[in-house]
């Protein structure tokens, strides 16, 4: 009983995390056809700013997240402003080599400024400790970002159906030349996307240094190839397809890690890619994929 | 109130429109007719800055050409677009809430709501209905209303009976007609010459980019020259 509610567990605390990303992703998607790969190195943003924060001893737990979080929505916003607005207009394809390119900058600026290797980050060891309910362990980082993940799509979802300018955000995936003929300004939609997803990914942040403990150059990587994948399979462009996407590849990946023998342990990412690849197969456009008008306009 | 001189508008390098001038003045219903492809549309999209234009565009005595599409909606002007545009993943009530995105009070807000569902109540029926789901004419008029939530000063109809049954047709210009009794100054774009013109008080006949007959609506209903643009028939 034990095993099986920690595995659970692990599987909805893995699928958090690719939900958090995915989100972030698909809301810059669903506006502007964006596929933002630089979205991992807002992650180590986050990352190298508890760095920051540990370099001034500056150790209070709750300055060193909120400040986290702040420099990734910071960092977010800016990428927007210097690297993605100039090629609004352009072509997705041009949209996704400015987002590689600001990826390898960001990279080698850490690369350069910081350093190549590993540096420990211990200030958020403190998440993670050994909690018992109902007589279960269970490991509290897991409890939190699952919860974290709950309450942020609550909200998130609360902002998209109850404001003007979520509804805007919603709106503009559909039509956005209609949403500025309403009079809302183009680039406060997009300013409020690239803010939610640099939320998001330093939210992600959190929980990330917390497991790891450390940050280097490519930290961001995996985690926002993962969000990738979620994206696919949920369905690319959709919000509730992120969120699927995110949980179904958290309890693929943990049921993969599971029932795999030992032998075949280090092909797991193998087997968790072939069953997105026979989703696809059933699903080619993901399982949520916005619905494409495909009769005549009028 | 609405003032157009010399007005060339682009799609990327080609120009739609030729030149034209035209005066919108407060409180009439103004209709700018012609064949497809006349250029209609793109002056209305020159109007809300969408399309690349060179030449005035004079609202309320203020030199708008050089404006932002934002900055022109600011200013009064709303329009129902070509093929309706409502945000069909967002519900009836949500596409009128972002209609009026420009008012801040939400009382005021609350009011324009529900004034607008007791003038379309086949609208408020279906408030909380996904707007896809509607029907073309209702589609139309939730078009409109959401144009009117904004309080604009002047409104700009872009073909509202294209591709609707000819009873809706009537509901629609019987719409247009109750807002012009009320004081709202329409530009109305159209191909649907002859229900146009009963509207109109002032029409412009628009083809190949080019103003070619302007009038009084009784003076260019009974013009040859009309029935020649919209049919081809010389």
């Amino acid at each position: 009983m034990e095993y099986i509610v920690q595995q659970v567990l692990n599987a909805l605390s893995f699928g958090a995390e690719y939900a958090l990303l995915a989100l972030g992703l698909a809301i810059v998607f669903s506006i502007m056809g964006l596929v933002n790969f630089a979205h991992g190195e807002i992650i180590a943003v986050g990352g190298y700013t508890m760095v920051a924060f540990a370099s001034l001893a500056i150790g209070n737990p709750m300055i060193v997240m909120v400040g986290a979080v702040l420099a990734a929505m910071l960092a977010s916003l800016t990428l927007e402003r210097v690297a993605f607005r100039p090629v609004r207009k352009a072509d997705p394809t041009t949209g996704l080599l400015t987002a590689f390119g600001v990826s390898i900058v960001l990279q080698n600026l850490f690369l350069l400024f910081v350093s190549p290797r590993p540096i420990a980050v211990t200030s958020l060891y403190f998440l993670d400790w050994s909690i018992e309910i109902a007589g279960i362990r269970l490991a509290s980082l897991q409890v939190f970002e699952t919860l974290t993940t709950i309450i942020v799509i609550i909200a998130l979802m609360l902002f998209l159906r109850r404001t003007v300018l979520g509804l805007a955000v919603r709106a503009a995936s559909l039509d956005f030349e209609m949403v500025r003929l309403t009079g809302i300004r183009a680039n406060r939609v997009f300013a409020i996307a690239f803010l939610i997803s640099g939320l998001l990914a330093g939210l992600a942040c959190i929980f990330i240094m917390a497991r790891r403990g450390s940050v280097d150059p490519h930290l961001g990587f995996e985690p926002v190839l993962k969000a990738f994948v979620a994206c696919v399979v949920g369905g690319f462009g959709s919000l509730p397809g992120a969120v699927l996407g995110g949980f179904l590849l958290g309890a693929v990946e943990v049921a993969m890690l599971v029932m795999l023998p030992q032998s075949l342990g280090g092909m797991t990412d193998a087997f968790v890619f072939m069953i997105v690849a026979m989703i696809l197969i059933w699903r080619p456009d993901g399982i949520l994929s916005p619905a494409v008008e495909k009769g005549d306009k009028l | 109130m609405l003032t157009i001189q010399d007005l060339h508008v682009f799609h990327g390098p080609i120009e739609a429109v030729h030149g034209i001038s035209l005066e919108v003045e407060q409180g009439k219903c103004i209709s700018l007719l012609g064949p497809n492809g006349a250029g209609k549309t793109s002056t209305i999209s020159a109007i809300t800055g969408i399309a690349r234009s060179t030449g005035l565009v004079r609202f309320e005595g203020r030199d708008l050409s050089r404006d932002s599409v934002e900055a022109r909606i600011a200013a009064g002007i709303a329009v129902s677009p070509e093929g309706r545009r409502i945000f069909s993943n967002l519900t009836v009530l949500e596409n009128l809430t972002l209609g009026a995105a420009l008012q801040k009070d939400a009382a005021e807000k609350a009011k324009d709501t529900d004034h607008w569902f007791s003038l379309f109540p086949i609208l408020a029926e279906r408030r909380d209905q996904s707007a896809g789901t509607l029907s073309g004419g209702e589609q139309q008029m939730l078009a409109i209303a959401r144009a009117l939530m904004a309080r604009p000063k002047i409104l700009l109809l872009d073909e509202p009976s294209l591709g609707l049954a000819p009873k809706i047709v009537r509901q629609i210009f019987d719409l247009i007609a109750d807002l012009k009794t009320r004081g709202m100054t329409i530009l109305l774009v159209e191909q649907n010459a002859t229900q146009a013109l009963k509207l109109a008080d002032y029409a412009y006949l628009m083809s190949s980019g080019r103003i070619v007959a302007h009038g009084t609506a009784d003076d260019l209903g009974k013009s040859d020259k009309l029935m020649a643009e919209l049919t081809g028939v010389a």
